[in-house]
């Protein structure tokens, strides 16, 4: 039954034009990177930064747009022999799957048209469109935590994206504030807890690491960069990233379980 | 339904609802906005859990069982499908989800005039095409018991007097309907009972004849009217 309201929602995103929108949005972007400045580390590291701020913005709010859309629909779904934690899973993955697909070819495509992507550039590619599918997943499951939550359409979109703002810009500057008022005192290993507290820095931090670019972090960096190139750094980093796509899948079901429609 | 109670935060929907529809019955459950109609009919679909009380359909729990519900033909107000689907990709979806053992009765498509709408997509398709592709999926498994939420509501003339004659012959197959609408007309060819809801609670449960006695009034919007003069005073 899962399979065939995952196929069903699948079929839906594929004839629809947000997700050809979608995947032309990333193509764009990363073919005008690749054309001003070659396949080169300084385009993978401004693709980090355009992909960190718009893989969360588009996750949380089109998921929750999509939510308020569907949910007329969703109903008629309820109404048939379809258990509620399945059909959650298959709206889960309906949302999911196709940004996380139309985002990675976007990504992808133009590297391999262009040619003279050396094996490393393919792992920190790889590790890009990886994280990329993270944030996805962890944004969309937000989405649906807000939309499940409030009823009303207005405040559930202004929740999303004042999630966005929180975790894509606003934790920055909490972190800003931190380090330069408490910067004589050694606070880089509170520094490491903070970052796993937000899914964006996180990936920020473990692309800046794959990219060896931690060094533009100063001492902070090397403190990092000793951290996660332990086994237990690599251990942590993980975790905190299962955790970060995993607890919010299971709080939207939860809430999507006991919902009335 | 036994004793159901449903609040939302302070505002007390349903106060205590006690009904049982017989089969091959037809129930309008009317009332002002806001009475609880929709909310009753939400908990009997299993889409609104109640506080307290007890709903069954055909001996099984309502609530969050697949069995009950594979019982029930549901058709919604507002008929809404994604955009880039068509009516027979719901159809198939319907049919995969329910599981019958029998194949599906899609009469109502031709009856309907469908026909080469089922191929398109539905954001091309009128309200009124997309509420017949609801009325053939809420029929197509020949249910025991239907929920029409203002089944006709943007259906041309012809479709609807279709609608109304298929629903006829549904209940003289025995399938039990509750129905809600603003259309009276509909309500007085349709419904040989009527459920009157105020501020959740039921203030008149009877035939059409019983209710015309008591108010004195012959149509069933005068009828309605009546009542509501008499709660207010």
């Amino acid at each position: 039954m899962m399979t065939t309201l995952v196929r069903f929602h699948i079929k839906n995103a594929l004839r629809s034009r947000w997700l050809v929108a979608h995947f032309v949005l990333y193509l764009l972007i990363t073919e005008g990177l690749l054309l001003a400045s070659g396949a080169s580390d300084k385009t993978l590291l401004s693709l980090i930064n355009v992909v960190l701020l718009l893989v969360p913005l588009v996750g949380l709010v089109f998921g929750t747009i999509h939510q308020y859309n569907g949910r007329e629909f969703t109903e008629l779904l309820l109404t048939q022999p379809v258990r509620r934690s399945v059909l959650f899973g298959s709206l889960m993955a309906g949302v999911a799957l196709p940004l996380v697909a139309s985002f990675a070819l976007g990504v992808f495509l133009p590297f391999a048209w262009h040619g003279g992507v050396t094996w490393y550039q393919g792992v920190r590619i790889g590790t890009l469109i990886g994280l990329g599918s993270v944030l996805t997943t962890t944004s969309v499951a937000a989405a649906f935590m807000v939309s499940t939550g409030q009823a009303d359409r207005v405040r559930g979109i202004g929740t999303a994206l004042g999630l966005w703002l929180i975790y894509a810009v606003l934790f920055d500057g909490a972190v800003l504030l931190m380090v330069t008022t408490l910067g004589q005192w050694p606070i880089e290993k509170a520094l490491l807890g903070v970052m796993l507290l937000n899914p964006v820095d996180l990936s920020r931090l473990i692309l800046l690491q794959v990219f060896d670019a931690a060094a533009m972090m100063g001492y902070t960096g090397a403190v990092f960069t000793r951290f996660f190139t332990s086994a237990t750094g690599y251990l942590v980093a993980g975790a905190a990233l299962v955790t970060w796509m995993v607890l919010p899948i299971l709080a939207a079901r939860h809430r999507f379980l006991r919902q009335d429609f | 339904m036994e004793n159901v109670r449903k609040s939302f935060g302070d505002n007390q929907v349903l106060a205590g609802i006690d009904l049982q529809f017989q089969r091959g019955e037809t129930t309008a459950i009317v009332g002002p906005n806001g009475a609880g109609k929709s909310t009753l009919i939400k908990c009997l679909l299993g889409l609104v859990r109640p506080d307290h009380g007890r709903l069954l359909i055909g001996g099984l729990n309502a609530q969050h069982n697949a069995a009950a519900r594979r019982l029930v033909g549901y058709m919604p107000q507002h008929a809404e499908f994604p955009g880039g689907m068509t009516g027979r990709d719901m159809i198939r979806l319907v049919e995969e989800l329910r599981q019958e053992d029998r194949a599906p009765d899609l009469s109502l498509v031709r009856t309907l005039g469908l026909g080469a709408d089922l191929e398109q997509p539905f954001r091309t398709l009128s309200g009124g095409t997309r509420q017949k592709v609801s009325a053939v999926l809420a029929s197509m498994f020949a249910p025991h018991v239907y929920v029409l939420d203002e089944p006709t509501a943007g259906l041309d003339p012809v479709a609807g007097a279709a609608l109304k004659d298929h629903m006829a012959a549904e209940r003289e197959r025995g399938a039990t309907t509750l129905l809600t609408s603003h259309v009276m007309a509909d309500l007085e060819e349709l419904a040989d009972r009527v459920v009157f809801l105020l501020d959740g609670r039921i203030r008149f449960d009877g035939t059409m004849n019983e209710l015309r006695e008591l108010t004195g009034r012959e149509r069933l919007e005068r009828a309605i009217a009546t009542l509501l003069e008499g709660d207010a005073a």
